[in-house]
């Protein structure tokens, strides 16, 4: 083999591999992000954004029964 | 407010929003510079145009150095803090950092055959970087072994800081043994001893790739937030409805 195969070889392994690196992150982004709108569509919301909905329909946060928490321990 | 306040989920989620395009852009337009000139590049006067596999198996071998460095900061931000975002950081490098490290040994291996007569050779430069591979590859493991994702966090953790003893290993391997690798010629006393027409192409792929590096962590780290929201909620409605 001459060098220009070398060269073509750990371009083309590189390109593939991040490709399919970039691809597998974008396609495991779309299944979360459908899966949790999917279980928002079925009314499992997050305490969060209840209570986000409820102020907007002009109740307070405080009488929502699923009033925000102060800071998210976890996402 | 302090800076762990600023650094919650929520705000990563819409800092990161706003940024991933424009570092998406960014990402693609220094790529595509830096590999135009690196094509456009000299040949060398030893390795001649094999040199060109230089462009991207350098960027590979550091950001692959970076990542490991990254999550060991981050374990630091698990273990001491226990901060969700530290953790959420750390699991979503692992995968990135693995490609980098084992596209580093492929392109060192394909470089390595014209230039040594040889893929490969246990040579401590060409060896430790392996490990750092097999060090990817065993936390992802763990992760996956271990349920409770808070044990598994600091698990991993754990094993990164002990693993980090290889990150030193891997760049002053060099140094300290009589290997086949050539020394450092970029980062080292002195200044570098690549000639500049092939070293500002050298630099702006680094720079490409780290962009590259950056922007596919913000897109893994946004994945792992949404896919805690989902296991809770779908934790949340099961209890409801046994309830």
């Amino acid at each position: 083999m001459d060098h220009l195969t070398f060269i073509a070889a750990s371009y083309a392994v590189s390109f593939l591999a991040l490709a399919l690196l970039v691809l597998w992150l974008v396609l495991d982004n779309r299944a979360q992000r459908r899966a949790l709108d999917d279980l928002e569509a079925r009314g499992v919301r997050r305490r969060a954004a209840a209570a986000n909905d409820a102020a907007a329909r002009g109740a307070s946060p405080a009488a929502s029964p699923l009033p925000a928490p102060k800071r998210e321990a976890r996402p | 407010m302090g800076i762990l306040d600023l650094a919650n989920p929520i705000r990563f989620l819409s800092l990161s929003a706003r940024l991933l395009p424009w570092l998406a852009g960014l990402t693609a337009l220094t790529l595509a510079v830096g590999l135009a000139l690196a094509f456009r590049a000299p040949a060398d006067y030893q390795q001649g145009e094999t040199v060109k596999i230089m462009y991207i198996h350098v960027p590979f071998a550091w950001l692959a150095m970076f990542g490991y460095t990254m999550m060991a900061a981050s374990s630091l931000g698990i273990l001491v803090w226990r901060h969700p975002l530290a953790d959420v950081a750390h699991k979503a490098a692992a995968p990135i950092g693995a490609t980098f490290a084992a596209l580093c040994l492929i392109t060192g291996s394909l470089w390595g055959r014209p230039m040594w007569g040889t893929y490969w050779v246990w040579d401590a430069r060409l060896t430790s970087m392996l490990v750092l591979l097999l060090l990817y590859l065993g936390l992802m493991a763990l992760r996956s072994a271990i349920e409770d994702p808070n044990r598994a966090g600091r698990a991993a953790a754990i094993l990164t800081l002990v693993g980090f003893i290889n990150v030193p290993i891997v760049k002053f391997s060099v140094d300290w043994w009589n290997t086949l690798h050539q020394p450092a010629s970029v980062f080292r006393m002195g200044g570098p001893t690549i000639e500049a027409s092939l070293l500002w192409p050298l630099l702006i792929c680094a720079f490409g790739f780290t962009l590259l590096f950056v922007t596919l962590h913000m897109l893994g780290m946004r994945t792992e937030i949404l896919r805690r929201r989902v296991q809770a909620l779908e934790a949340r409605a099961a209890a409801e409805a046994m309830a």
